[in-house]
């Protein structure tokens, strides 16, 4: 998963609710449609307001990469 | 025949724009009454996750939310005796906020301060700010400004900011999806 490819990376570690949704929603708009985003957080509640965020958003997670305390999405910007 | 059909069509028609008007849009309108510092962190917290969403949000501050957005670094304007009290009473601004809980007399606010400082949560005032990069209308309840004697211009400025009364929030609520009361 970790290989995945990507156009921009965001960090977004240390940042506590609800600066990692904040933050992906401005950062997901600097790719263009069809572009991933790779987001890496440090927020355990990012791993179910991610997925949140991206269905009521409209855009899609790919996949995600868990290790050692760091979760990163990667994310596709669909509109 | 033809003239029943074109009287339905326009009763279709009728119920349809009705149907229209009153659907609610992926909106969220938000009642922030409270002004303690911890029940207004909640609500910014889920205004702006809620921006961040793509949702429309619109806060109504109204009560001992409206002191929250009193700007500290402009003088208050001169006021009648009891405008005095309250403006000295209430908080300048969301800096001066206090917990509803475990406030000992402003100390458990500082601490809180601190605690959010060193987990990098954002204070009151950044997410006020972080609110208005994000698009959020705040509507300030005139009733409330009048009532506690604030003056316009002593309130911060902020990107969208009105000044209204319960039925424009209404008007707001009744095309929102999510509707809240903090």
């Amino acid at each position: 998963m970790s290989t995945m490819a990507f156009d921009k990376e965001l960090d977004l570690r240390n940042l506590p609710c609800p600066m990692p949704v904040v933050k992906i929603s401005k950062g997901i708009k600097e790719v263009a449609v069809g572009g991933v985003v790779k987001a890496v957080t440090t927020d355990p509640g990012a791993l179910t307001d991610f997925p949140a965020w991206a269905k009521t958003s409209g855009n899609q997670i790919l996949g995600t990469d868990e290790a050692g305390g760091e979760v990163s999405f990667f994310i596709k910007r669909m509109k | 025949m033809e003239s029943e059909f074109a009287a339905q069509l326009e009763e279709l028609k009728a119920r349809v724009e009705g149907l229209e008007q009153n659907a609610q849009e992926n909106k969220l309108s938000m009642v922030v009454f409270s002004g303690d510092m911890d029940k207004a962190l909640a609500s910014l917290i889920i205004a702006t996750g809620a921006a961040a969403m793509g949702m429309e949000v619109m806060m109504f501050f109204t009560f001992w939310a409206t002191p929250l957005l009193r700007d500290p670094k402009k003088a208050t304007p001169s006021k009648d005796m009891m405008g005095t009290m309250f403006s000295a009473m209430l908080p300048k601004g969301a800096e001066k906020a206090q917990l509803s809980k475990m406030n000992f007399g402003g100390m458990g606010a500082k601490m809180m301060q601190g605690l959010m400082n060193n987990k990098n949560v954002a204070s009151l005032p950044q997410m006020i700010e972080l609110a208005g990069e994000l698009g959020i209308k705040i509507c300030i309840c005139d009733m409330s400004m009048s009532l506690m004697g604030f003056k316009r211009e002593e309130m911060i400025d902020y990107p969208d900011l009105m000044y209204c009364g319960v039925a424009t929030f209404l008007e707001q609520a009744l095309g929102s999806k999510v509707q809240l009361f903090i």
